[in-house]
């Protein structure tokens, strides 16, 4: 065996599974054949508040091919008093049809299998379910945060330093404004879907999700199952952005398999993915920044409002995303939430930072007009040699060089500061940046390697593809653990069997990933005596890495970014339209630069597409949302995505076995920001409402 | 979604025979929007009759010196007929301007004008319509309506159409021919839609069982520089939240000619009639274009968060006579 170094991390790789993916071989959770499958339809609930009366199953039950209607009297019971993988309780939307409540209009109340998806969506489409109605409230505005609480999350709720208010009245420019950002859905290509059976004593559930050890572990207590006789796969995931947890399908599926003794197969449709699967809350958020006329920050607060529902505590941390950016002497950042009658949230794509770099960016950059500083010397004037509030030192901070070369790349000097000054046709053009940053962590996980008899390798690791290229990335990773090309070794992934494993969220899967696989092909790698006979079953050395991570010293750890974006806007029609973007990441080591382009432009289209178009529109009337589909929830499509560059300054994470960071979320952060910042330069106008809607441009003849 | 039927017609009385045999059949085109409504439950047809094979995929000269298209005529070849692009621009601007390529290639002319309203109350089964549940209720009215009608509503129904070929047809005065057992017939598009009062569920002039043959356009000879303007929030894939089809005949600085309609204001494509009786015989110039959008605006009747239709129809009217005007001037 050659124990020559090989550098296949960093070179770029097409998916190694992508042959499949193109040619439909790669099977999606939906597409998996079962002997003897049979179908559920997820009912939900047409009131948002009140309780359910009665279900008239009798007819139901006579339509053809219908098998069985499961609701809150005959449903098998659930155990919610657990904690999960990633230390939170259930969101109890989960449990479902335990009691007659409805927590929100699109609440699941029944569940038809039929032998056919059809006849299951026919049925239950014809249910006929009578509810006792309650009044409900849904109404979210910034006016809610007197009704608002405090709830500390995976970060705080509140952290203080320094005496805020004498910094603000010390200061010589105070910015005060308040921002806000609509609810958003994550929408992966591939909806829910899931099939589970039991098959010799085991619950056995095909998924498509983020975590096959999360989605396992919070099926077996649910269930009251140990956790051995629970198996999920998910080898193909078309997306997840957050979504793909435990939702209501996996558990319908399993009550409807364990109910009727026969694989059950439980799809959401679109439309149930806007009640269903989480998303995004709307936030309304205050930021005061207080500033010496050179622009040197002595104030930073940041405030920010959430909803959630009746049955979950969902934070979204706007205000988290201000507490490693800027030197202040005084920092006070606040995250609230107020209990509404809708669906619960969850994370989304780059949860706090998104919607909190929005407003913070917005506020930075008002703050540079304010003093007269260019927005990037006003970055650069802030930057704090260690944590602003926790005083730890950073990992790595090169927000400053993403900047440096942005600024370059993107012909930032020339720019003329004065807005609305620049027209072509009937275009107002603008141009504006914004920072972005975001957590950069790592979470416990184990790996199998195998070494083969036949010269190959086999890589078992229970991570997760949701077309983020991991795959891949773990791939040359266990390549050049082993000293071998890549086409000598086979990734496995997706299944819970092979033992616990991060999910992939927070940026911190194909790191910690990456870890437990150079841990175990390390050690293999040492273990294999040159030219000694590998047996027929192959030698396997596992590896855990949950000594070695939590042997990591306390510091700052972030990803960070630059955004560049140039618009258009006509002040007659309200249109704006992004003409060019720029990214510029300090994300850590680079795996495969081909998918990570791929991540980070992605990010950069998302806030693109939060800056202008996603706002799902909640009918206060009804409680549910009005347009809830592909046709009124509008993304960006294909011909408002202009030329994207993204690339990235060399900042290897120095304590990490690998150097990486993550990649998956801070593409985003920032980038709604520089868009509203550019349409600021380009027409004078504040947005500090989201998404910039032609009619909010038409009508601002102010700030909007 | 309900079981049904389904049919091919070869012919056009073989079709018109089959609808009459099923109350609940309906005549299937492209399938773009009938398709949807029935996955949402909207529309749950027994029988569907499929008329893709008829043959009026035809686009003719008129006897009038105008252009006859037919019914099943797809979206794609319509705007990519030359004499469609050479003579009236702003229908092939129009169509391009709609939907996507593959929906293109699919819809078809008959069904364009037989398009239901994209209101999300509409689309939601769960949630009261008039239009689709006469005597329910119209949650737009209170609710959410940034992109609804502020011209020829009701209290009754504030949805608009969503057509963008049928704003260009209507600025050009086209007329709809149908067969129905009893024979043919044919309607004027200004006339084809009914107006919404207290029965927004009628939409059309159509006699029950009829079967769209077609589409005469008469020789409009101003529509050769006309132009079709659309606005919405992303640059494609999108239903308009106002457009404008527009021409106009500019003899020695005054209007000779004009023709104005309107999209996405309205429960039909509309045509600015008050606007080109101003704007007929005036001087070409800014002053003109603005009094006659205000002079057609006057009407508008807007809803606490649809008003900025009304500024952003002015505008689009001004800029796209005014884009005419300068071109005109040339």
């Amino acid at each position: 065996m050659t124990t020559a170094t090989r550098d296949s991390v960093g070179t770029a790789h097409t998916r190694v599974e992508g042959r499949d993916k193109v040619t439909g071989a790669a099977r999606y959770a939906a597409e998996v054949p079962f002997a003897e499958l049979a179908h559920g339809w997820l009912v939900l609930s047409t009131v948002a508040r009140g309780r359910v009366r009665s279900v008239e199953t009798e007819a139901v039950l006579a339509m053809p091919g219908v098998l069985a209607v499961l609701h809150h009297h005959n449903a098998p019971r659930v155990d919610t008093d657990y904690v999960g993988l990633l230390g939170v309780p259930p969101d109890l939307t989960v449990a479902l049809f335990q009691h007659d409540r409805v927590a929100h209009r699109g609440w699941p109340v029944a569940l038809v299998v039929a032998e056919t998806s059809e006849q299951a969506r026919e049925a239950a489409e014809s249910l006929v379910v009578h509810y006792e109605e309650e009044p409900h409230d849904v109404a979210f505005c910034a006016e809610r945060q007197t009704e608002a609480y405090t709830r500390d999350s995976h970060a705080p709720a509140v952290v203080r330093k320094g005496d805020l208010e004498a910094q603000l009245a010390a200061s010589a420019v105070v910015v005060d404004a308040e921002y806000t950002t609509p609810e958003e859905h994550h929408n992966p290509m591939e909806p829910h879907a899931a099939t589970a059976r039991w098959e010799g004593g085991r619950l056995e559930v095909v998924d498509s999700n983020q975590g096959t050890t999360w989605v396992a572990g919070e099926l077996a207590s649910l269930f009251s199952l140990d956790p051995a006789s629970v198996r999920v796969r998910s080898e193909h995931v078309g997306g997840g952005f957050g979504s793909k947890g435990v939702r209501a399908h996996q558990v319908a599926a399993v009550m409807a398999a364990t109910v009727l003794q026969r694989p059950v197969r439980v799809v959401m449709t679109r439309r149930q993915m806007f009640s269903l699967a989480g998303y995004r809350s709307p936030t309304a958020q205050r930021v005061r920044l207080g500033a010496d006329a050179d622009g040197r920050l002595r104030a930073l607060e940041h405030q920010s409002l959430n909803q959630t529902s009746t049955v979950y505590e969902f934070v979204e941390p706007g205000a988290a995303a201000s507490r490693a950016m800027y030197a202040a002497d005084a920092h006070h950042t606040v995250n609230r939430l107020v209990r509404l009658d809708v669906p619960s949230p969850t994370w989304m794509r780059a949860p706090g930072e998104a919607p909190g770099s929005f407003a913070l960016e917005s506020a930075l950059d008002e703050l540079a007009e304010r003093c007269g500083i260019d927005p990037i010397e006003l970055r650069v004037r802030n930057e704090p040699a260690a944590g602003p509030v926790s005083g730890l030192p950073f990992s790595s901070r090169n927000l400053v060089a993403c900047f440096e070369e942005g600024a370059r790349r993107f012909g930032w000097s020339g720019r003329d500061p004065r807005p609305g000054a620049r027209r072509e046709g009937r275009w107002l053009i603008g141009t504006g940046t914004a920072a972005a940053s975001f957590p950069a962590g790592v979470m416990p996980s184990t790996a199998a390697v195998t070494a083969e008899a036949d010269g190959t390798f086999t890589v078992r690791i229970n991570a997760a593809d949701i077309g983020t290229g991991a795959r891949t990335a773990l791939t040359l990773v266990a390549a050049d653990a082993l000293g071998v090309p890549t086409d000598r070794v086979r990734v496995r992934i997706g299944d819970s069997d092979f033992g616990p494993a991060m999910i992939a969220g927070g940026s911190m899967g194909t790191r910690s990933w990456a870890w437990a696989v150079t841990a175990a092909a390390g050690e293999l790698r040492q273990s294999l005596a040159p030219g000694a006979e590998i047996p027929p079953e192959g030698i396997t050395v596992r590896s855990d890495t949950a000594e070695a991570v939590g042997a990591l010293a306390q510091k700052e750890r972030h990803s960070f970014g630059a955004q560049f974006a140039e618009v258009a806007v006509d002040p007659a029609t309200g249109e704006v339209r992004v003409r060019r973007m720029l990214g510029i990441f300090a994300a850590g080591r680079i795996v495969n630069p081909l998918t990570a382009r791929n991540q980070l432009v992605g990010g950069m289209i998302w806030g693109i597409s939060m800056a202008l178009h996603e706002e799902a529109v909640r009918d206060r009337a009804s409680g549910g949302l009005y347009g809830a589909d592909l046709a009124g929830y509008h993304v960006a499509a294909h011909a408002d995505i202009p030329h994207i560059e993204a690339d990235w300054v060399d900042d290897p994470d120095p304590d990490d076995p690998v150097g990486i960071k993550g990649i998956g979320e801070v593409g985003m952060v920032g980038a709604a920001a520089a868009v509203a910042n550019a349409v600021w330069h380009a027409t004078g106008v504040r947005h500090r409402n989201l998404p910039i809607r032609p009619d909010r441009v038409l009508m601002a003849g102010g700030d909007a | 979604m309900r079981e049904f039927g389904y049919q091919r017609a070869l012919d056009v009385s073989g079709a018109l025979a089959l609808l009459d045999a099923d109350p609940e059949a309906r005549f299937l085109g492209g399938g773009t929007n009938l398709v949807d409504l029935m996955k949402t439950g909207v529309e749950r047809p027994a029988r569907l009759v499929d008329i893709r094979e008829l043959p009026l995929n035809r686009i003719e000269p008129a006897e009038d010196g105008g252009l006859r298209i037919g019914a099943t005529v797809t979206n794609s070849d319509l705007a990519a007929h030359p004499e469609v692009r050479r003579r009236y621009p702003a229908l092939a601007q129009a169509v391009l301007a709609g939907a996507s390529g593959q929906l293109r290639n699919m819809a078809t002319v008959g069904g364009n004008l037989l398009q239901r309203t994209r209101c999300g109350y509409f689309a939601d089964v769960t949630s009261p319509c008039n239009k689709r549940t006469p005597g329910s209720g119209c949650p737009a009215v209170e609710g959410e309506h940034h992109n609804h009608a502020i011209l020829g509503a009701s209290g009754h129904c504030v949805a608009t159409h969503p057509s963008d070929m049928g704003v260009a047809l209507t600025a050009f005065d086209a007329r709809v021919s149908y067969e129905t057992a009893d024979g043919p017939g044919e309607v004027p598009l200004a006339d084809f839609y009914l107006p919404v009062g207290e029965t927004p569920h009628l939409e059309t002039a159509l006699p029950p069982g009829a079967l769209i043959t077609g589409v005469t356009l008469p020789p409009v000879p101003a529509a050769a520089g006309s132009r079709y303007r659309k606005v919405r929030e992303r640059a494609s894939y999108a239903f308009a939240i106002g457009s404008v089809a527009a021409a106009l005949d500019v003899q020695d600085g005054v209007v000779r000619d004009v023709r104005l309609a309107f999209g996405a204001v309205a429960s039909r494509p509309w045509r600015a009639r008050t606007a080109e009786d101003v704007l007929t015989g005036a001087p070409a110039d800014a002053g003109t274009f603005a009094a006659a959008a205000d002079a057609e605006l006057a009407g508008a009747r807007p809803l606490p968060h649809n008003g900025y239709k009304v500024t952003l129809m002015r505008n689009l009217a001004v800029a796209v006579l005014s884009e005419l005007a300068e071109e005109a001037a040339r």
